[in-house]
Order: C-alpha cells, then structure tokens, then sequence
C-alpha cells in the first residue's frame, strides 16, 4: 500500500526525522492559510499524489508571495499531472501540501527496502541525491553504499555513521545523519514498510539534515495489524477496477491492451498474459480468480472486465485442481448470462473434471470458443479480437 | 528415488484443526501412501483429541516425540504462521513446509535471522506455496494428486497452478516425475531454485528439471549461474510476467518489477546464457523437457 509525502512524514517526524514544516491542503484557501501560518517569504507547493517523478511533470514549484501560493495552488488541484509513473492520462491531484522553503547546502539519497537475498532490511545511501537511484545504480553503482540490518539488534551506530561519511555528510553533522538513519529504521520496522525513500535528504545552511521529500510503501499482508496505516488508505489514488476487484478477493490490475483474461493462480495468470503477448495481442488486464473460484466471484470478474471500454475479447484460463472444472464452467456460463457478454469469449480448460466442464459449455448454447492449451486459447483469443475490430 | 519427501516420511499437521488444514490433510491422506504418512496433528488447545483418526499433540515436540514425525506442514493462518514454523525448527524436524499465504514480510526476516542464529538444519519450503509431491509415494500439499505420474522428472516452480499445467504436460507425454516441489511466490522465503536444482542433480533418480521462474528478485539468475557451473543434468526453463509492468504487484507478494530489477526478459537472457533450455510459450514446457532428454 502507498501513502503520500505529507503522511510519510508524519510517520517519519514521529520517530524524530525533521523534515521542513508543512501543511496538507485540499484547497486554493487552505494553501494561503498555510503559508501564512507557516511564515516567511519561500515556499513549496508540491502536488500529493502517489506517483514519483512530480517536480519534472510541473506538480512541485517554489512560490514567493501569497499571490502566487494561491495561483500555483489553483493551476496544481485539479490538474491531471502526468510523470513517468501515471500513464498517459496522468493523475488527478487532489491534495497538495505547502511547505517552508529550505536553504540546501547538498542533496544526499537514502533508501530502505527488504532485500531478498540477504533477507534482512537494507539501508541504501547515495552522494548523489535528488536524482533517479535506478539511473545512480545503472550508471556508477559504485556510489551506492549498502547495510544490511540485523532484526535482532536494529541498526548499529557505528555502521549509521560510517554511511552517513561515506555519503558526503560533513563532520560537523554526521551524528544527525546517523540520527535520521536510525529514525527511519524504526519507523520502518514498527509500521510493516516494504520500502522508504527520503530523496532528498539535504544538509541545510544551518547545520540541519532534513527529509526534503519522504515515500514510504506497505506490505500488505500486514496491514491487519497496521490500523493507523491503513488509515492514510487514499482511494482517490487507486484504480477503481482494482478496488472494486479487491471487495471480491480478486486480485485485478489494470493493464493497456484489448483481451481480457480470467485466471487461477497469480503464475499462470502472468504465464496467459505472455502467450498473449507472444501471439501478437495485448493483454487488458492480470486477474487471478484464486483457488476458490465461485460463480459470484467469476461473475463479478467478468464485470469488472466488461466495463473497460478497450475489451475486445475475454481468455478464460483455469486449471482445475482441487477446484473442478464443471463448477467452474457452471460459473462461467451463469456469469456469462448474467452480464451482458459483448464481446467473444475463448475458454480453455484443464485438469479435474475436465470433459465435464467442456460439456456444461457446449450444452450451454453460448457462443463460447472451447480451446484446449494455453497457446492455442491465446491464438484464438488475438483472432477474436481482431475479428471483432 | 525422490528429494525432500517420500512413503517413508512421517508427517505433523500444524493448523490440522483449522478448514483448510482439515481440507487437505483428507485429500493428501488419501492419496498413495498417505494413510500412513500422516501420523500426527498439532493444536495445544485440542491435545488429546483426533481428527479423523489422526491424533493431536499440543506441541511439536511431543508430536515428534510419540510418532518420529520429521516433516511437517503448516496451514496455520497468516498471523502465526511464522510462529508456527519457529516452533517446528525449534522441534529439530528435517522440513517445514508451509502452505499459508499473506505472511507479513518482517515475520518472515525474523524467522530468517533466527533460523541463521539457530544454525538450524531445518529445511523450510514456501510459505505461499502449494507443498510438494513425490508421485505415487506421497502428497504434502495442495496439488491436484491425480495430474501426477511416477517418474524421473524433476519439476521446481515459484508458482501452483503454473506448476500443474507443467506437471500435466509432462504427464501427457509420457514423462513421470521424481518430485514437482513449489518454492512459493513470496520475496522472503526458504528453499530457492538453487538449492532445489541442488537436491535434484544429486538424486539419481531425477535425469532432468523443469524450473519455473517468474518476475521479481534475483532467484532465477542465481541459479542460472549456478547450473552453468555444476549442474550435470538439463534444465529447461520458463518465466512468467513477460507482459508485467514494473512497481505492480501480480498476485504474488514476491512477484513485482522493482528498481529496474527482476524482469523476465533479464532472467530469461541470464538462463539462456547459462545452458538452460528456454521457452517463452508456457504450452511448451512439457515438449521442451522432452526434446533435451
């Protein structure tokens, strides 16, 4: 699960990360108020959405007068703001936040994220800070330095502070380096995070260290026991196919092409897509129905994928386990009479029950292209949808 | 010949109370030799009591202790799972194996460190995995039993169903297998391609594997490497999530794209480079297999 900058470092100020003082607003009137509270003469208005690369998409401008926090405040809500994260139809921002402005001396990269080799919670440092880490990784790998953290002991000192001068932290202020590492070490820890970014951290012209901007990411199988987490849930952010999916425990995301696919299990749903691809289709969605594919649930699926306007044509794939192949089909055909099937529908079937569940499609007087491997369905399936262009 | 499990093995049930544990502990009993693989159930609320036949332990220990059990499988829910698993390694068993989804990921890094810490000889498959199948022997999981045929095949795979449909492709060509293992679809777990490819090349009985990769981590190329410098047998390969945009969760907790790293393409690439037979067509995987034999 995402949350936004301004929640991020909320949860981050909790565990003594400084950050500069800002404030969430939802409105032209809320933004003045906040610059004003917050005094001075520079701010930030930063568009809150969940993607990354806002400042390059116009979402993040440096503002000097109440003026212009109202006039970049009005341009920002309600602009669609595309980065390299959105899409081409970008995202709608609904809230913003405005900040103090800070006198950065250097911008340094912090990160945090559970390694899987090691399986324990890496820490990740860059002198080059502000920029894109996956290019600072591509290009000079060497300036990223790494520590993984033991679960038992929390982040050693010792280790926080070696980082904190292998970064370009001056000598002065390496014990607040230190400081912000381990703050964003518990704060991690204690709120079940998969990953964090502070980038950048800066060293102001006072001596302070900041978290200038802060992301923070979720693992969601502990959101159970995460209730103040789950709290910053902010829907606006999610694709609405995807939420409704989630209410019927289908696991549905979103994806460009025109052939919709209806899956159990997350490996062959993914393994479908491909042979898509690979016969000259798109994919339009991933959906793996799960073990416990119900008539409701294949129902709702067909739904939710019937109301992409882009569909052209629908790949059933199941392989019948311990869940057999006639009540799927029985599902299928029940669904498929249920929702107003537009477009023309490939079903292929194997394992338990097999010759069964093709019977119940035959005999159920739908359209339904019968197929018996993936390959061949995925085939039939790109001829459909072109047939139906 | 088989890996990690055959009609010898004696098996606990931890979470044996729950719909689930109950679920698949009948249909596993049922198959091969089931009835006597499965000698114990755990639940410290319900010692002394059976299901179906099965008696129940309040612990592991005392599970191991009455029966000589050394595996076990664990259906327990997410919340204690890890707890579960603790408490199995704690026992000394040779292999856990556990079958629950949606572990939180911290449980599982300190699960990890102490299993390390421990020095512990316990095996641990999954979680979020389907369990594993020696053919005709037994059937610790949630596999369709009946898709499986006796043979000399060694399947290992991150995902279930995917998994099936490789076990039926082989099964249809004639090709039985030694044993199909699921290593699961979450970022941290325990046994990984390279120590199930491992296993498989040392058994005799096992003359070639199917490894079934998908995106996300570095798993897959780890073993890759590895196979071009030890493996004695052919390995043909598949990876799902080709199609898979970066930064999206596909089902799998372990299965997304992230900072540029664990796309198929690039595993697919290292695979191929390390002598690994590929195929991008998943209807292909059972021919492939046959084609290097």
């Amino acid at each position: 699960m995402k949350i936004h900058e301004y929640q991020a470092k909320e949860i981050l100020r909790a565990y003594g990360v400084k950050t500069p003082k800002g404030v969430p607003c939802f409105s032209v009137e809320e933004a003045e108020a906040a610059a004003r509270k917050l005094g001075g003469n520079v701010w930030v208005v930063k568009a809150q959405i969940h993607a990354g690369g806002r400042g390059k998409g116009g979402g993040v401008k440096l503002v000097k007068s109440f003026d212009e926090v109202r006039s970049v405040a009005s341009s920002i809500l309600g602009m669609h703001l595309v980065t390299h994260q959105t899409g081409s139809g970008g995202q709608l921002v609904k809230r913003l936040m405005v900040e103090e402005g800070a006198q950065i001396e250097k911008e340094v990269y912090v990160g945090m994220v559970v390694d899987r080799s090691t399986q324990t919670i890496c820490l990740m440092a860059s002198s080059e800070g502000g920029v894109d880490i996956e290019e600072v990784a591509a290009s000079t790998p060497g300036k990223i330095y790494k520590v993984f953290i033991d679960p038992k002991q929390g982040l050693d000192r010792v280790a926080a502070l070696k980082l904190s001068e292998q970064i370009g932290v001056p000598r002065e202020v390496l014990e607040k380096g230190a400081d912000l590492f381990e703050g964003l070490y518990q704060a991690f820890v204690d709120t079940d995070a998969s990953l964090a970014e502070i980038n950048p951290m800066v060293l102001t012209a006072d001596g302070d260290v900041l978290a200038l901007d802060a992301k923070m990411n979720f693992d969601a199988n502990a959101l159970f026991r995460q209730p103040k987490i789950l709290d910053m849930r902010d829907l606006d952010e999610e694709d609405p196919a995807e939420i409704e999916a989630s209410k019927f425990d289908l696991s549905y995301i979103s994806l460009d092409g025109d052939i919709g696919c209806l899956v159990n299990g997350a490996g062959l749903a993914m393994a479908t897509m491909d042979a898509i691809k690979l016969f000259g289709g798109e994919p339009a969605n991933f959906l793996d129905v799960g073990g416990g594919a119900t008539t409701e649930k294949v129902t709702e699926a067909f739904k939710i994928m019937l109301s992409n306007p882009k569909l052209k044509a629908i790949l059933v794939n199941i392989f019948g386990g311990i869940m057999r192949c006639d009540v799927i089909a029985t599902g299928v055909v029940e669904a498929a009479k249920q929702v107003d099937l537009t477009v023309p529908l490939v079903v292929r079937m194997k394992g338990t029950n097999e010759d069964l569940g093709k019977q119940i499609l035959r005999e159920s007087g739908l359209p339904i292209i019968s197929s018996d491997n993936i390959a061949d369905a995925a085939q039939r399936a790109v001829e459909a949808a072109q047939g139906g262009q | 010949m088989s890996i990690l499990i055959n009609k010898n093995t004696r098996v606990i049930t931890q979470g044996i109370t729950g719909k689930t544990g109950q679920f698949h502990t009948q249909i596993s009993r049922d198959y091969a030799n089931g009835q006597s693989c499965y000698v114990a159930g755990v639940n410290p609320k319900k010692a002394g009591q059976d299901f179906e036949g099965i008696p129940i332990y309040g612990t592991v220990v005392e599970a191991k202790q009455q029966t000589g059990a050394t595996v076990s499988v664990v259906y327990v829910p997410p919340a204690g799972a890890a707890a579960a698993i603790l408490e199995a390694v704690e026992a000394e068993l040779d292999l856990v194996i556990c079958i629950t989804e949606g572990i939180p990921v911290k449980d599982m890094i300190e699960l990890r460190h102490s299993m390390r810490s421990m020095n512990s000889r316990t095996l641990l498959l999954g979680p979020n995995c389907p369990g594993v199948i020696t053919p005709d022997e037994l059937k610790i999981g949630i596999m369709p039993g009946h898709i499986h045929r006796k043979g000399r095949i060694g399947v290992v795979s991150r995902s279930g169903t995917l998994t099936y449909e490789a076990v039926a492709q082989l099964t249809e060509l004639g090709l039985g297998q030694s044993t199909a293992v699921g290593i699961g679809g979450d970022p941290v777990n325990g046994l990984k391609h390279i120590d199930v490819l491992k296993l498989f090349n040392e058994d005799p009985g096992t003359d070639a594997v199917v490894m079934i990769g998908e995106i996300g981590g570095t798993d897959e190329e780890t073993a890759a490497v590895w196979v071009k410098e030890h493996m004695s047998k052919p390995v043909v390969g598949f990876i799902a999530g080709v199609t898979a945009p970066p930064g999206k969760r596909m089902g799998h907790a372990g299965a997304i794209i992230s900072g540029g790293q664990g796309t198929a393409e690039g595993k697919l690439e290292i695979m191929d480079a390390s002598g690994i037979s590929i195929t991008r067509d998943p209807s292909k995987m059972g021919s492939l297999l046959q084609s290097v034999l």
